[in-house]
């Protein structure tokens, strides 16, 4: 008889969804517990430093300009061994939709997305984060690293001296 | 005729108050309860942020309810829009009036009776009720002006007078056994074995009637949020809605009360004091109302006729006839 099999369907629809009341959430409840983020997951950004504990970012503007909402903005300034820095930097989240393409852009591999998710806030000058609320103490995603090191400082360190480097091509030598 | 003094009086006024104050906080409780199992049925939480446990949560409800804004649509029939919610509240409140909650009790040396009204003929005053209670849902949808209101209220109307047949045919082989319309009495005709034993038949058929009737999942065809927006309601919102939303509560709370009576003998049991036995039987049937709606679809609406006219019907007849050809033989 149908009958028999549509209350017999009926009613082990029931013990499934009574047997479920007693399981345990799946809930995360978000600000108390976090779940742990995947490596790439981009969360928010932040401003590394290299191997030596100096700061990676030269203020090249390449993340600003990289930016789809323009929510980065810095000055920058040159210190008196030759080597540029941002005298100040600054990322507006709440402008930012944390795309990640000004890690992407950074030559220096400065500014880099960190996994680990930056709060709302109530007040939103509050979300506009200035360079030491960026700075991180650590190198970030590439320990090794670092930009000076490989370039040199144009001004006190002669082109082509540093490691791994060639020497500057003479480009009228290259005449054909 | 008794003569009645000021005491009676006072302690029949005392009486109405305090099962309003009860059944209108059960009613915002219900909610939270539901929305409580419901998440845990789907391997949730559900809201526990408001308060303890998220017990404050019916309080924020209703104070978010009284302050939005209260609209009533241009081409709605504003008088018979604004009326309809009360509607369909009122009968829901009103059958509390007829439903004995625990044995007659000794207050201020007077016997009182835990029931507002023991009417001679109080199955058929909740027959009649649940009827009324259709006039909510119809004048809401037909006042309401729009087409899913409409049809939300089209649905409702006949799914009611269907399923209200069907309840009221099984209650039919209860009122033989009780040999009374008296739910006091029908209470007490359970006093050596709950009809449920007798009438196994009867109460699922019941069951599944209130179901209908309270127009809960899998019976909600008149809301329908799936295909009619909201059904009925749509066009409510502010304490309006709120005032349905309760009504359906409260029609929840009182049909469950109803099916303790009738089928698991009210108020009686055994060690535990009777008010706490009759509320420990309504949370089951209204765990059963949550845990159902957890479970099953929501029927197709030739699916819901023939459920009600080709199924219920003619079993709930020939249970009669085989309640009233077994009471004979007897």
């Amino acid at each position: 008889m149908p009958i028999l099999t549509d209350i017999k369907e009926i009613l082990t629809g029931l013990s499934i969804t009574f047997s479920h009341i007693w399981r345990k959430p799946v809930t995360v409840q978000f600000p108390e517990e976090q779940r742990p983020m995947p490596p790439r997951f981009r969360g928010s950004i932040v401003l590394t430093r290299d191997p030596d504990g100096a700061e990676r970012c030269v203020a090249c503007y390449l993340c600003s300009g990289a930016c789809p909402v323009d929510c980065i903005s810095m000055a920058a300034a040159e210190g008196e061994n030759g080597r540029r820095y941002a005298a100040w930097f600054r990322i507006n989240f709440s402008r930012c939709i944390l795309c990640g393409m000004c890690a992407e852009a950074c030559p220096t591999l400065a500014i880099q997305m960190s996994p680990e998710m930056f709060r709302c806030k109530r007040q939103v000058m509050d979300m506009v984060y200035e360079k030491e609320d960026l700075l991180i103490d650590g190198t970030g995603k590439d320990p090794e690293y670092n930009y000076y090191r490989h370039a040199g400082i144009g001004v006190v360190q002669p082109r082509g001296s540093s490691p791994g480097e060639q020497e500057p091509a003479d480009p009228r030598s290259l005449l054909p | 005729m008794t003569t009645w003094d000021a005491l009676d009086i006072a302690l029949m006024l005392g009486k109405i108050v305090v099962l309003f104050a009860i059944i209108l906080t059960l009613a915002a409780y219900m909610v939270l309860a539901e929305r409580r199992i419901l998440g845990w049925i789907q391997d949730r939480i559900g809201p526990n942020r408001v308060g303890p446990f998220g017990l404050l949560q019916p309080l924020a409800d209703v104070i978010k309810m009284l302050t939005k804004e209260d609209m009533i649509p241009k081409a709605a029939d504003r008088f018979l829009f604004s009326v309809a919610p009360a509607m369909a509240a009122i009968p829901a409140i009103l059958t509390f009036a007829i439903i004995p909650l625990g044995a007659p009790t000794v207050f201020f040396g007077h016997e009182v009776n835990l029931q507002i009204a023991d009417l001679d003929v109080g199955v058929l005053v909740f027959l009649a009720l649940s009827s009324i209670a259709v006039y909510g849902v119809a004048l809401g949808g037909w006042a309401s002006n729009s087409k899913y209101a409409l049809l939300g209220s089209i649905r409702g109307l006949s799914q009611l007078i269907s399923y209200e047949l069907s309840m009221g045919l099984s209650l039919v082989p209860v009122v033989m056994l009780a040999k009374s319309l008296r739910l006091s009495e029908i209470v007490d005709a359970q006093a050596q074995m709950p009809f449920i034993v007798y009438q196994p038949l009867a109460f699922a058929i019941f069951l599944v009637s209130i179901l209908a009737e309270c127009r809960r999942i899998p019976f909600d065809l008149p809301e329908a949020e799936g295909e009619l927006v909201a059904g009925f309601h749509t066009e409510y919102s502010g304490m309006r809605f709120g005032l349905f939303f309760v009504g359906e509560y409260i029609n929840i709370i009182s049909l469950s009360a109803l099916a303790s009576l009738f089928f698991l003998g009210g108020w009686r049991g055994p060690l535990l004091p009777p008010i706490l036995w009759f509320f420990i039987k309504v949370a089951l049937f209204a765990f059963v109302f949550i845990w159902v709606r957890g479970t099953l679809p929501r029927l197709r609406y030739d699916q819901l006729m023939h459920l009600g006219w080709k199924f219920l019907t003619p079993l709930a007849l020939l249970n009669i006839l085989a309640t009233g050809w077994w009471l004979a033989l007897r």
